[in-house]
């Protein structure tokens, strides 16, 4: 519904500067998903979209139009709060009625009726609509906090870590319902998360944030298999990436300090096949084996350094195996963790 | 052997605390008791010795309250006609007729004028500024608040006489309007900085929801920072009652007729007549009943726990 241009934006608060310079545009009806540790920018980034804090430099536009001095309510966004902010003197039922009934949007009771049930139904709260906000659970909070979101038609979602005090099944749902509500309406949305796999599965763009940087912003995909830094690397997988000395698996190009492995770049020979454990390889022992169900995590010990890999989910390797590996794939980074070009075998 | 708890206390300790609860409120509520209880004896009940506790309730104490009497010779009250109501016919009895009502009504309606008045003015006053300070940048903040508590650190009586002379000068002695902005500028010192404290505890999360779901800021404190600070607000407001109702200095000094509160009234019944005690005691009574009303009221959100549940902390 809108594109989101933010251009030059820097804003501190006292001596720490929280955001640093930022250009980013986000297209319209994109699904962007920020990551980054404590810190980096995330919250501070969705508050002066939001208007909630103006930015000491530079410009806001969204839908073409410039919204620095504009109040959060003539922005016409929806925020869901890292804190769920539900108002506590009221209801469920009050609470998603909240923006509805703001002086902007003077929805017609049917009209608030209708909605207010649609929203409650997604997010499973039918049955706890004439609840106070305080008796419910954290997990409860969380989905109204959303549904006050959706209940409007705003141009922008911006949502802090909505799904992260919920349990893994109804994260699991809310994960697809979020995402199939995006796509049917269309709307952009902003959404800042620690959690991968929701990088991963719902946004279109990831935005990485370091320490009010934007050090990389493109495709979840892009961002995982062509990382600009060190630092973006080790943002997104699951078992982390590897970071090892550049030479202790094969010859690394000059100047490459750190070489990064994801953990399903690295090949196993068979250890029976004499063949196979040729130039190229290395020797590890297993240090220890995680079966998971559906995949097996190694730990394994390459010349004092731990990595980690992938096998087979019913491998017979244990502890105190020999393993010989072979990269596949390496980034390698300089001195200061920057990509060094070329480095990227297709 | 009975289980043992760490967080419940045992039985023993339930009962010296239920005890020591219990005395207390004993000590706290026989004088009041006492003071409703004289206000139902005749005078020569309520002054004989041993106190009577089991006594034959009278409506004297209240019937000289409300009004004035004049004593009469024996042959001009029988030359009267037999008294037409129970009150005349109290009065009566000890001799005398009723030649008016006295004035404990208005003196009681402006209490309630001025007291009420003041509390409003000081909330109303005090719940802004203290929002203000709460959540605005406001240069030099802290020396502010200081200034405005430091208001509070003087005795209000030592500047009684340049108020005085203040008052005469603006024609605000003997006023209504003079009276409530008297106690509300003692009150407001302590209503901005409880109310504060009440403020700072609401989280700012709510409001900036607010602003984001289409209210303005004004808005929102309205929907969203009154109903939560309503506790905060109800004790304020019974601190500052309990002050301006109770408040005997500046009444004494600054109000004589129009706008005479009860407390400095009170006293002048006993010179009418010799000591009246029961008629002293009614007066107590029902000057105590309005705030002991407004805080029976009140007391649910005195009770109640803070409500900031709904916030991850």
């Amino acid at each position: 519904m809108a594109e989101i241009v933010l251009n030059g934006i820097t804003k501190a608060f006292g001596a720490d500067i929280a955001i640093r310079d930022m250009c980013l545009t986000i297209p319209d009806g994109a699904f962007v998903a920020l990551l980054g540790p404590t810190g980096a920018g995330k919250t501070t980034t969705l508050r002066l979209i939001s208007g909630l804090e103006a930015p000491d430099m530079g410009d806001i536009f969204i839908d073409g139009r410039n919204v620095v001095g504009d109040t959060p309510a003539q922005r016409n966004v929806a925020m869901v709060f890292q804190q769920y902010s539900l108002y506590p003197h009221l209801t469920v039922r009050q609470n998603l009625e909240f923006p509805l009934k703001s002086p902007i949007l003077k929805t017609s009771p049917a009209d608030i009726r209708r909605k207010v049930d649609e929203v409650a139904t997604v997010l499973q709260i039918t049955h706890k609509l004439d609840s106070k906000s305080t008796e419910l659970s954290g997990g409860e909070m969380q989905r109204v906090s959303i549904g006050r979101a959706l209940v409007r038609d705003p141009e922008i979602y911006l949502m802090d870590e909505p799904l992260s005090s919920l349990d893994a099944k109804l994260r699991a749902d809310l994960r697809v319902e979020l995402k199939r509500i995006q796509a049917d309406l269309g709307a952009t949305l902003l959404y800042v998360t620690h959690d991968q796999i929701e990088a991963m599965t719902m946004a279109t763009h990831v935005g990485v944030l370091d320490k009010g940087h934007l050090v990389q912003f493109g495709s979840p995909r892009e961002i995982y298999e062509n990382p600009v830094s060190e630092y973006v690397a080790t943002r997104l997988g699951l078992p982390r990436i590897n970071i090892l000395p550049a030479d202790l698996l094969g010859t690394p190009p000059a100047n490459a300090k750190t070489v990064g492995l994801r953990p399903e770049n690295i090949d196993q020979m068979s250890p029976g096949n004499k063949a196979e454990v040729q130039t190229g390889t290395t020797e590890t022992t297993v240090k220890r084996v995680e079966h998971l169900g559906d995949q097996t995590r190694l730990h394994l010990d390459c010349c004092g350094h731990a990595v980690t890999t992938l096998t087979n989910a019913h491998t017979a390797l244990a502890t105190g195996d020999t393993l010989h590996i072979r990269p596949r794939n390496p980034l390698y980074f300089d001195t200061d963790g920057n990509r060094i070009s070329g480095g990227v075998a297709p | 052997m009975s289980a043992y708890s760490i967080t419940e206390p045992s039985k023993r300790v339930k009962w010296i605390a239920g005890i020591l609860v219990i005395t207390y409120a004993l000590v706290t509520i026989v004088p009041i008791l006492w003071i409703f209880a004289t206000g139902f004896k005749t005078p020569p009940d309520s002054i004989s010795y041993p106190p009577k506790v089991i006594f034959q309730p009278s409506l004297e104490g209240y019937v000289n309250l409300f009004t004035t009497r004049t004593r009469l010779a024996q042959e001009d009250l029988d030359a009267l006609p037999p008294p037409r109501t129970w009150y005349e016919a109290i009065v009566r009895n000890r001799n005398m007729v009723i030649a008016g009502p006295s004035r404990f009504g208005e003196r009681f309606v402006n209490s309630v004028i001025i007291g009420f008045g003041s509390t409003f003015l000081s909330i109303f006053l005090g719940t802004l500024a203290a929002y203000g300070f709460s959540r605005f940048k406001v240069p030099l903040k802290d020396d502010l608040l200081f200034f405005i508590l430091s208001t509070r650190m003087m005795p209000p009586v030592a500047v009684a006489i340049p108020i005085f002379l203040m008052y005469r000068q603006l024609g605000l002695s003997d006023t209504h309007l003079g009276m409530i902005l008297l106690y509300t500028a003692v009150n407001i010192s302590l209503a901005v900085w409880l109310l504060k404290g009440f403020i700072d505890e609401i989280p700012r999360e709510y409001e900036e929801a607010a602003l984001i779901d289409g209210y303005t800021r004004f808005q929102a404190f309205m929907k969203v920072v009154l109903p939560q600070a309503a506790t905060g607000i109800a004790s304020t407001a019974i601190f500052c009652l309990i002050f301006s109702w109770n408040e005997y200095a500046f009444a004494v000094l600054l109000t004589s007729g129009t706008a005479q509160t009860a407390p400095p009234f009170i006293p002048t019944i006993i010179g009418v007549g010799g000591l009246d005690w029961p008629a002293v005691a009614a007066a107590a009574s029902i000057f105590l009943l309005p705030v002991m009303i407004f805080t029976i009221l009140l007391r649910k959100h005195l009770l109640r726990g803070i409500t900031f549940g709904a916030v991850r902390k």
